[in-house]
């Protein structure tokens, strides 16, 4: 099957760390709410879903498909 | 326990983003469901390292999340058994030694390769059965996520298990089983990733492993250590029925003859690959317990300070809920945004367990079912129609079903219980089939159907300490206390319940075989049987592909993790 589904992958985790970063940065100072663990979490993802889509395009070029 | 006001927009944004990327790829994979085999077998092309989490991530439903978290909070460290003896010999097992059968034979369902070695009726009764358990299977992870979502989001019951049930058929419907393994290996990061957190913190707030050890007593933080006598440990069983009932019968008969799980080998591309996919799926599998397990045992750390922490179950006030463990963490120690990924983690692993049976329902159905007793010899067109359809009543049977253990709360427990008798001497027939000509079709036949009612028999006389009900046991001699013998535990009388069925099987389908006459021939049987098939020639680059080194390495870290944790 032609679907490269490191790239779904990537994508989500990449929004879903957009997400909780910015949530996670906005409030930062909000004691009542939290470790911020959504921070955390997203930068965590954030990173994993770069990862996952360098590893797709990567794929992209070597074989072209 | 808190409920809905803690879900924010963050959260519910996070679950819809996971809706539209599953059913993405549900429709990116549409225009590639051309044949009834790319529908129905993936077109039989996919890499290892899809196969390979999408043979976890498809066995990691509702019943391992929630049900494996309440075995840690009750068992302690003992529910590993489930996780390293109780699956990774097995898998190696399937992957060195039986993939190269079922791949190389060509056969496109389990139960067709019990045709091609035994006969119709051996692969029939399979067939059959296999179908309305994975059915039932569905239903009970529909109803299961419904529940979760009634009384965790305030959720109308009917509209979550249609509403789920709606995404899993749009997606299945739309690509077939690529579809499902596709969204398995999304499910499977999702899981770990949105569980991590909980893990964590909640690890924090127990203070580590040295809070746990303060906590709890020793027999919950051991998996062997206790295993002497049933009396010593939280589960009430003894090292011969964990490494023969578990390690060997259950395990080996789930991990080596399931079609849920073996059918994502089958769907690999190339015979290597189809060989590495239980590999590559006993790697995170053994890391799993960390995930699942440790949060319960956690839970019943927290219960120590605080009795309020698990609810009782509805009507009892003494029996604590812990299939609530997960859901009872999630809620306590994550604040919006990283609650919503926590609970879409859990409603992905609801989904997977789901689309797991309902694409494994559907090839047995077409194939073995339709095919072959209702409409032979049609064309490949004609399977594909038959494929997508089965697909939408499949989900509707599913729905159904949910319903049905909606009211009668006992019917799943009677239904385990009847999976239970049928599952229990497969291996039997299997190992027998693979590694001896003589095995015949009556043979098997004559004993699959004895182990099942050996088993059956074996749960009548015997009962588990402690039974309140029929459903348990003992419903041969009226009651408990006529009982032939009791079992410490329901545990041990299942696992013993096993070995019975399996022995049974063994012996009777060895002597049925012996005063039969053979139904196929040295020639027929080639690629079926490991002494008259050639050696698989390795295809691998690299020598860490090879499934023999894999499989080394595999069983040294579960050897390790066993050992640590002993």
């Amino acid at each position: 099957m032609g679907l490269d589904i490191k790239f779904p992958i990537g994508l989500m985790f990449a929004i879903f760390g957009v997400i909780l970063t910015i949530q996670g940065i906005f409030t930062a100072g909000d004691t009542v709410l939290y470790v911020n663990v959504n921070l955390w979490s997203g930068l965590f993802m954030l990173i994993f879903g770069s990862l996952m889509l360098v590893f797709s395009v990567r794929k992209k070029k070597t074989t072209g498909r | 326990m808190e409920t809905t006001s803690a879900l924010g927009w963050i959260d519910y944004a996070i679950m819809l983003i996971y809706f539209f990327f599953v059913l993405g790829i549900g429709w990116a994979l549409k225009k590639f469901m051309r044949s009834a085999t790319d529908f129905l077998e993936a077109g039989r092309s996919l890499p290892a390292w899809v196969t390979g989490l999408a043979f976890i991530s498809a066995n990691l439903g509702a019943l391992e999340v929630i049900g494996m978290a309440a075995s840690g909070a009750k068992y302690g460290m003992m529910t590993v058994h489930f996780y390293w003896i109780g699956a990774i010999p097995a898998m190696l097992f399937l992957a060195i030694f039986m993939m190269p059968f079922y791949y190389g034979s060509k056969a496109r369902s389990v139960p067709e390769y019990l045709k091609l070695r035994f006969d119709e009726k051996t692969r029939g009764f399979n067939a059959f059965a296999f179908a309305f358990m994975t059915i039932m299977a569905s239903g009970a992870s529909m109803h299961a996520l419904a529940l979760l979502a009634e009384r965790l989001l305030g959720w109308d019951y009917t509209l979550s298990l249609v509403g789920s049930a709606a995404i899993v058929l749009v997606y299945t419907y739309l690509g077939g089983l690529s579809s499902a393994i596709y969204n398995e290996v999304l499910q499977f990061f999702l899981i770990v990733i949105g569980f991590l957190p909980l893990v964590l913190i909640s690890l924090k707030a127990i203070g580590g492993w040295e809070g746990i050890q303060a906590s709890l007593g020793d027999n919950m933080l051991h998996s062997w250590k206790y295993a002497a006598s049933p009396d010593q440990n939280p589960m009430g069983v003894e090292w011969m029925g964990i490494i023969i009932g578990l390690g060997f019968v259950l395990s080996f008969g789930y991990w080596c003859t399931n079609f849920l799980v073996v059918q994502r080998a089958m769907a690999a591309g190339s015979m290597g690959a189809a060989r590495r996919t239980p590999l590559i799926g006993a790697l995170p599998k053994m890391f799993i317990p960390f995930l699942v397990i440790l949060p319960g045992i956690i839970a019943a750390a927290l219960l120590q300070g605080d009795h309020s922490f698990i609810p009782f179950k509805e009507g009892s006030e003494t029996v604590r809920d812990f299939d609530q463990v997960i859901p009872v963490l999630l809620m306590k120690y994550l604040p919006t945004g990283v609650l919503g990924l926590g609970l879409t983690a859990l409603m992905a692993s609801f989904m997977s367990g789901m689309a797991g049976n309902v694409s494994a329902f559907n090839t047995v159905f077409t194939y073995d079912i339709y095919q072959s007793y209702i409409n032979p010899g049609k064309s490949d067109k004609h399977y594909l129609s038959v494929g997508q359809i089965t697909t939408i009543a499949g989900v509707l049977v599913s729905i159904l079903a949910a319903f049905i253990a909606k009211q009668f709360n006992n019917i799943m427990d009677f239904l385990q219980l009847i999976f239970a008798f049928i599952n229990a001497p497969l291996f039997a027939t299997f190992l027998l089939g693979m590694f001896t000509r003589r095995t015949t079709g009556h043979g098997a036949f004559w004993g699959l159907l004895s182990g099942t009612f050996a088993a059956a028999i074996h749960h009548g006389l015997t009962v588990p300490a402690g039974a309140d009900s029929l459903v348990k046991g003992g419903w041969l001699t009226g009651g408990a206390a006529n009982a032939l013998h009791t079992y410490p535990s329901e545990m041990a009388q299942n696992f013993w319940t096993a070995i019975f069925a399996f022995f049974i099987a063994l012996i009777l389908t060895l002597v049925i075989s012996y005063l039969t006459k053979r139904n196929k021939s040295d020639t027929d049987l080639k690629g079926l049987v490991y002494s008259l098939t050639p050696r698989v020639q390795d295809d691998s680059k690299h020598w860490y592909e090879k499934p023999q080194t894999l499989a080394i390495i595999i069983g040294a870290i579960a050897l390790i993790l066993s050992i640590l944790f002993w």
